[in-house]
């Protein structure tokens, strides 16, 4: 990807087949549907923003100033940006009703814990719920291949430079993953608490993991983020001691965004509190919460 | 630079609906509520348009503030970002606007004025 600038063109996302190596032969796959990672962009980066005054009235765009050689005519598009995905989201939460599947997406900063979460959760709760991953990452298998080793159906999703798994991608994950009528499917979303928020996966329910390592305020920093979310799992709990993090604090920022939002402390590593995720689990593949459709 | 995923939708979207071969103004609506920031949109803007037919154009952002509704006492409030408290003291305020993301219009060249 550019280094400049960090941009990567769409194109660089690759869906793996269910259970596919790091073999790059997955490329070659049926499921493949993003043609080859070809990034050969050269635009130049002179960002001279020649319009810095950003806001104008309404009123001075409706008389349409000829420009350059033709003549320019305004067209009222009036379209929500994120329309399209938000249809291709519908289009999977139809798909994942239809099959009694329950996906959740699971969305973090980098390093808060997902993929250890994930690989607990496989090998303590597979009793109760079948388990299935789809794990976006921007390069590497490496973490599917974490989560196959604790025996887990896997996709995996890289995003190249994209920032967040779209609700294209994972339609195309789950017609390659195949889940299980009546099991669930975790989303590990790219690690970044900005614009996954944004993107409707289709997902059941949404679960932001925070870290105690990242401080009390992550509420507050990453509104969107948690004002959206149907769970928050407080990871790394075993640290507590070495911190000065206040659980209490941590919960009224969250609820100052979400109130009502249920916050559950856990740690991926010495498995405190996971008994409550796995119930919140169970008890949602029992009775869901919301029916889709 | 999360702003990118979003301006290369927003382009797309514009792509879309705009068979003219040249785009020279494009004007968004970004509430202050959604999460997005105008700064960085604009910044991903000009690698993204080019080689389109938005290249060169023109952005203009409006960024309305949003409204909410105190869930407690019912008032009304401007909220100017997620953290709004009412002034009775409850935090529990539903958003009623000012998470739009919206593309609103486009300058198109044409040799033909509309009617
Ligand atoms: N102490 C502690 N470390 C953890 C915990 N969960 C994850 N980690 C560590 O945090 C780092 C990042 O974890 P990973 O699962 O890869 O994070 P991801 O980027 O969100 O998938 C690894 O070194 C993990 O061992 C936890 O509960 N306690
Ligand atoms: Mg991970
Ligand atoms: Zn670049
Ligand atoms: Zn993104
Ligand atoms: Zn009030």
């Amino acid at each position: 990807m550019c280094a400049t600038c960090g941009c990567g063109d769409e194109r660089g996302v690759r869906v793996g087949a269910r259970d596919a190596a790091d073999t790059r032969e997955e490329s070659g796959s049926p499921d493949h549907r993003y043609g080859g990672h070809s990034h050969d962009h050269d635009h130049p980066h002179d960002h001279d923003h020649s319009h810095e005054d950003g806001v104008h009235a309404p009123d001075d765009s409706e008389t349409a100033v000829p420009e350059q050689d033709g003549v320019t005519r305004r067209v009222e598009l009036e379209r929500e940006v994120l329309a399209k995905n938000d249809t291709l989201a519908e289009r999977n939460r139809q798909w994942l009703t239809e099959r009694g599947v329950l996906a959740l997406n699971l969305m973090s900063s980098p390093g808060a814990g997902k993929t250890t979460l994930l690989e607990r959760t496989l090998a303590g709760s597979a009793s109760s719920v079948p388990l299935a991953v789809i794990e976006g990452d921007q390069e590497t298998l490496r973490d599917s291949e974490r989560l196959r080793r604790a025996g887990a159906d896997v996709v995996q999703i890289n995003t190249g430079a994209g920032c967040h798994l779209d609700a294209e991608m994972v339609g195309s994950a789950l017609r390659s993953l195949r889940p299980a009528p009546g099991s669930v499917v975790l989303v590990e979303n790219v690690g970044n608490l900005v614009c996954p928020a944004l993107f409707d996966l289709g997902e059941y329910a949404k679960v932001v993991i925070a870290a105690v390592t990242e401080g009390e305020d992550k509420p507050l920093k990453y509104p969107n983020m948690f004002a959206h979310t149907d769970l928050v799992l407080l990871n790394k709990t075993d640290l507590l001691p070495h911190l000065s993090f206040e659980v209490d604090r941590f919960a009224e920022y969250a609820r100052r965004i979400n109130p009502g939002v249920e916050i559950l402390p856990v740690s991926a590593t010495t498995g405190e509190g996971l008994s409550a995720w796995y119930d919140w689990l169970a008890g949602h593949v029992s009775s869901p919460l919301h029916q889709g459709v | 630079m999360h702003e990118l995923g979003i301006t290369q939708s927003v382009v797309d979207a514009v792509l879309d609906a705009v068979t003219e071969p040249r785009v020279t103004r494009l004007e968004l609506e970004i509430g202050k509520l959604s999460g997005v920031v105008p700064d960085s949109v604009r910044f991903c803007f000009d690698l993204v348009v080019t080689g389109t037919a938005l290249e060169g154009a023109r952005l203009d952002i409006v960024t309305p503030t949003g409204s909410g509704r105190c869930r407690d006492c019912d008032q009304r409030l401007v909220l100017e970002d997620q953290l709004a408290v009412c002034d009775c003291g409850s935090p529990d305020v539903e958003v009623l606007s000012g998470r739009e993301l919206r593309i609103r219009a486009v300058d198109v060249e044409s040799g033909t004025v509309a009617s």
